[in-house]
């Protein structure tokens, strides 16, 4: 928790939430990821109310659901980030993502404390990537995740940087082909 | 399980952003289940979204949002994630969801039926038994038809589609599939269009079975 915001190490307060349900972590991870969320679910237009109470609903997910965080297949921004897109799937959408079948992941329970950060890692520097796309790039991909391209649309759309971010996140792929044997 | 035939990346991003109808979803979400490599490369197009997430910009909370999410907190219990429905040998898990009902199959000619399956109306889902060696009606499309093969395999032209592999059809594709010999080709179709048929017969009939 020292040093500056990218230091955090957001595993860790995520596994303080799950073994100790340490509020002082839970208020930390609330400061930095609920404007975000609400952020991310304005931009994909829910009113300012409305982001509010989802970004409310999606930090007591987290809460509840932290037994089910695993570090080593994701970093706690893409976990917040799946928690927030299905909530916005629900309020804002009105439908419903059903789920691939689990995985059994293999004989790890505790999952390194060095892949860990790792895969924090290498979000950081997935969106170091995407900030360097080229502007025109960067906004398709923004404007996909936010729900303003069709499901045609994205089908057709040749514009988007798939093979660019796709060699950004070779590292994570192997990483989670690994945990997938 | 070998799969010759995986989604295009576009489509998982579309699954992963979470911004596709609720009848692709699930044909993906299938799909998913099937391949290894659609599932990797699913996590990293989550990973795309956790770092857009990260690098949001910040919309501010009103004041008092902490302290209502603190007190919210106190007797909210652990999740004790309700067990997802189980799959089968020929149906995914997240197709248990969708056949605890049951399913409903109709007859649409030709031995061939379809169960119709309850999902937003931004698209429909259905799925396919079509009786080995036999060839579904020729048809064309004016949208985007997803067809995720569960069991058996179809052929389509020269191409072979088997357990697992998905066939992405757009307005440019016109086809008849047909059913291997063997065994019964059973798929999950999904598609936000109707399907444009040669045929008349089947072009009658279409109002009836919302193909």
């Amino acid at each position: 928790m020292t040093g500056g915001e990218g230091q955090t190490d957001w595993a860790a307060l995520v596994v303080r939430v799950r073994d100790f349900q340490d509020k002082a972590a839970f208020a930390a991870l609330f400061r930095h990821f609920a404007p975000r969320v609400k952020g991310f679910l304005m931009k994909s237009g829910a009113s300012d109310s409305l982001a509010e109470e989802c970004a409310q609903d999606v930090m007591a997910t987290l809460w509840q659901k932290a037994h089910l965080f695993d570090a080593s297949r994701a970093s706690v921004g893409t976990w917040v980030f799946t928690i927030a897109r299905n909530r916005r799937i629900d309020a804002l959408r009105k439908s419903r993502r059903p789920e691939p079948e689990d995985l059994p992941w293999g004989p790890e329970p505790e999952p390194d404390q060095a892949e860990a950060l790792e895969m924090q890692q290498e979000t950081t520097r997935l969106g170091e990537a995407l900030a360097q796309l080229p502007e025109k790039q960067r906004a398709l991909i923004e404007r996909a995740y936010y729900g303003d391209l069709s499901h045609s649309e994205i089908a057709e759309e040749t514009g988007l940087p798939l093979g660019t971010i796709k060699s950004r996140i070779r590292l994570a792929l192997e990483r989670l082909r690994h945990h997938m044997t | 399980m070998m799969i010759r035939h995986t989604l295009p990346d576009t489509l998982l991003m579309g699954y992963a952003a979470g911004t596709l109808p609720e009848a692709f979803n699930l044909v993906i979400a299938a799909h998913v289940s099937l391949s290894e490599d659609a599932r990797v490369r699913l996590g990293a197009f989550e990973a795309v979204g956790g770092a857009m997430l990260d690098t949001a910009d910040a919309a501010g909370m009103t004041d008092d949002s902490l302290d209502r999410m603190m007190a919210r907190l106190e007797g909210l219990p652990q999740a004790n994630a309700r067990a997802p429905l189980a799959g089968d040998e020929v149906y995914p898990a997240p197709l248990a969801d969708y056949m605890e009902r049951g399913l409903h199959w109709q007859s649409v000619g030709k031995g061939v039926k379809q169960a119709i399956l309850k999902t937003d109306r931004a698209a429909s889902a259905r799925l396919l038994r079509i009786p080995a060696g036999q060839a579904m009606p020729g048809h064309g499309h004016k949208g985007m038809e997803l067809t995720l093969v569960l069991q058996g395999a179809f052929l389509d032209g020269s191409t072979r589609f088997g357990r697992g592999d998905i066939e992405v059809a757009t307005a440019e594709t016109d086809h008849t599939p047909i059913a291997e010999a063997g065994m019964d080709c059973i798929c999950l179709a999904a598609t936000d269009a109707p399907l444009k048929f040669r045929d008349l017969l089947p072009r009658l009939a279409q109002p009836f079975f919302k193909i």
